[in-house]
């Protein structure tokens, strides 16, 4: 590379364009970085002023996030056993006992149910009619697609009371179902229209030659299509799952027991034991894990599937 | 191997005609060539014979079985992709052995046709390699060898050399033909090169507009062109059209072409009005005492031949002549016909007229 190159970027270049771009991660990272922190930390710290930036880390949040406790008086508390866990130590150093499990786990696990569930259901209904669309002559295709579109052409929650009247007189209200349900009909629209950037994108060619070397139409989409769209499913269930994972308020209004996802249910810790701001930011980075894992596993899909059909190949 | 016969065969997609009626047969074992421009329905037909598109009406026989409406995977016909279609995720062994894995053969069989096919492309070394990183001839070749593989009626051919540099082109298609000729086996290949079917072809059929203009051998058509365009189409520098008005007598071997009276084959039918006199440049002479004149225009040298383009009162004119003759820009020349070879057209309706030339040929349809 000569150093008069058009398309090579300076060194100067370089360094601004690293600069801004590790000023735009702290300021990003900041806010994920103090909820970690504040996890670990012990409810006196948490609100102690200025912000304490250096503390003895504790895990008296997530022993307060994974249970309930009730204070008892100094005399009962001497009369009880010496604690047998690291955590029923924690518990008691604040006057308290355990005195049972909390409902984040169940929370947790409706979370997972329900996301992964509704990106699923969207992934497989998404790519089938995205193929559909993709490769056959389909009468008003067209108004069809702007159809699908048009359902995200407003706030999903504006529909909201006409859902939750429907899903009381149906029994879905505060049911898996009816929330895997909620979340695919939202992000059915997403899956339908990128999905069939991707499939578009296939040569039809793999196919008929599938179809040529005696397979049938379903056997060529599924040993063919599939494995070349992978990039593209990738991305849209990301997507899918971002949206279903962090949604609040569709699941404050629909869930409230057997249901109820982790969004409505860590700000509720908040008023058990006054502000116990430790146990919320617990709660919210194990919530925050399940997402980061999934992208950082298929963050070179996501890459490619924020600025596919940029380049042709 | 086998023989098939198109009927009849119409294709609409909407409003649009992308064949219309055409008929024409392919004989077992033969190269047939379906030669014409882009978008004129040639790729169009070679769909239908696989069964990638299904016809609007009319018959397909393969073997004497009407196959017009079955699926392809029932049709038992091998079809070599443009843009090869190697299936992407699979390597080069994978995608040989994917045709015979549908039809449940057993793995060890699998494995030894697979090993044969390799070893008669050449291509036994990059049997473990994915198809990502193979040459353009080498991805040909994988083609032809997922064609071959499972020995299918017929194989179709969609411009399989056409996304080839130019220099493997030749190469591929003599392989091609080799391969062709080794195997004996029924062959329908398209294309836009009228050089590549001419140089390949047993057969060929011309089209244009959803068409088939005409049906034959390379030398059939080359010769005794049944259409205006087939004349135009196939040849380079193309034939020659002299146009005028004037009569053709039935019976007659000459015509008066403005002031001149030139030769032809003895004509079989009569016509009056807008003619065409069609000539092959290389059946054009250049002479001093020629009563048909024209005057140098341009001289393209070819090492061998040169073409001359002459100016007349008919037009321009091409004519390939030896490099050694003299031809010098601004010359007036005579010009001299190989009467026995002229084709007459009548411009209106594109036709050749008959004559003893070629009123065998056209007699064919």
């Amino acid at each position: 590379m000569s150093s008069f190159s058009v398309t090579e970027p300076s060194n100067g270049q370089k360094w601004f364009a690293g600069i801004l771009v590790v000023l735009y991660a702290l300021i990003t990272i900041m806010p994920l970085a103090w909820i970690m922190m504040t996890g670990f930390k012990t409810p006196p710290d948490s609100i102690s002023y200025p912000p304490k930036v250096i503390f003895e880390p504790s895990l008296e949040g997530y022993v307060n996030l994974f249970t309930t406790r009730t204070r008892v008086g100094q005399e009962a508390l001497d009369a009880l056993p010496p604690p047998e866990t690291w955590y029923e130590e924690i518990v008691r150093e604040r006057d308290m006992v355990i005195a049972g499990p909390s409902k984040f786990g169940e929370r947790f696990l409706n979370s997972v149910i329900i996301g992964f569930g509704s990106t699923f259901l969207s992934i497989v209904l998404g790519t089938l009619a995205a193929y559909a669309f993709s490769r056959f002559k389909i009468p008003l295709a067209d108004d069809l697609l702007f159809f699908i579109l048009s359902t995200r052409m407003m706030p999903p929650i504006a529909v909201a009371i006409p859902i939750f009247l429907m899903y009381r007189n149906l029994g879905l209200s505060d049911t898996h179902l009816g929330m895997i349900l909620l979340y695919t009909a939202v992000n059915i629209s997403l899956a339908v229209w990128l999905l069939k950037g991707f499939i578009d994108e296939i040569p039809r060619e793999y196919e008929e030659a599938a179809l040529i070397d005696g397979y049938t139409r379903f056997q060529a989409f599924y040993k063919v299509v599939l494995p070349q769209a992978a990039t593209g499913i990738a991305s849209t269930a990301i997507f899918c799952l971002i949206f279903s994972w962090n949604e609040y308020a569709f699941a404050v209004l629909l869930t409230s027991g057997t249901a109820q996802t982790a969004p409505p249910f860590i700000p509720t810790i908040i008023g058990v034991g006054g502000l116990d701001w430790p146990a919320v930011a617990a709660g919210a980075t194990i919530f925050l894990l399940p997402v980061m894992v999934f992208t950082i596993l298929l963050r070179k899909h996501l890459l490619r599937g924020i600025t596919f059909g940029a380049v042709r190949k | 191997m086998a023989q098939i016969i198109i009927k009849n065969v119409r294709k609409e997609f909407g409003d649009f005609t992308a064949v219309k009626e055409s008929s024409f047969t392919i004989e077992d074992g033969e190269f047939f060539m379906l030669l014409g421009p882009s978008g004129c329905g040639k790729t169009t037909t070679l769909r239908m014979i696989a069964g990638l598109e299904l016809p609007t009406s009319g018959e397909i026989y393969l073997d004497g079985e009407e196959i017009s409406q079955k699926p392809p995977s029932q049709r038992d016909i091998a079809f070599v992709f443009q843009m090869f279609a190697l299936y992407p995720h699979m390597n080069v062994r994978k995608n040989l052995s994917y045709p015979l894995v549908s039809q449940g053969m057993d793995r060890a069989a699998v494995k030894a046709k697979v090993a044969e096919v390799a070893q008669i492309l050449g291509i036994e070394d990059i049997l473990n390699k994915p198809v990502g990183g193979l040459s353009g001839g080498d991805r040909q070749r994988v083609a032809l060898g997922r064609a071959i593989v499972r020995d299918p009626k017929a194989f179709m051919m969609d411009e399989p050399l056409g996304a080839l540099d130019a220099e493997f082109r030749e190469r591929m298609a003599e392989e091609l033909r080799a391969l062709h000729d080794r195997m004996n086996a029924t062959t329908v290949y398209v294309t836009h090169d009228q050089l590549e079917a001419m140089q390949m072809g047993d057969k060929i059929v011309v089209m244009n507009n959803a068409v088939v203009e005409q049906f034959g051998t390379p030398q059939e058509v080359y010769d005794k062109p049944a259409t205006l365009f087939v004349a135009d189409f196939i040849g380079s520098p193309s034939m020659n059209f002299l146009r005028f008005d004037g009569v053709v007598e039935e019976g007659a071997t000459d015509i008066k072409m403005g002031e001149q009276v030139v030769g032809m084959p003895r004509q079989m039918e009569g016509a009056r009005g807008s003619l065409v006199y069609g000539i092959r440049p290389e059946h054009i002479k250049l002479t001093d005492t020629g009563a048909y004149r024209g005057s140098v225009l341009a001289t393209e040298y070819l090492g061998t031949t040169q073409i001359v383009t002459l100016d007349t009162a008919n037009g321009e004119v091409k004519a390939r002549i030896d490099s050694a003759q003299p031809a010098k820009v601004g010359e007036a020349v005579g010009l001299s016909f190989d009467a026995a070879t002229v084709t007459m057209f009548d411009e209106t309706t594109g036709q050749a007229l008959k004559s003893e030339l070629n009123q065998e040929v056209l007699a064919r349809g």
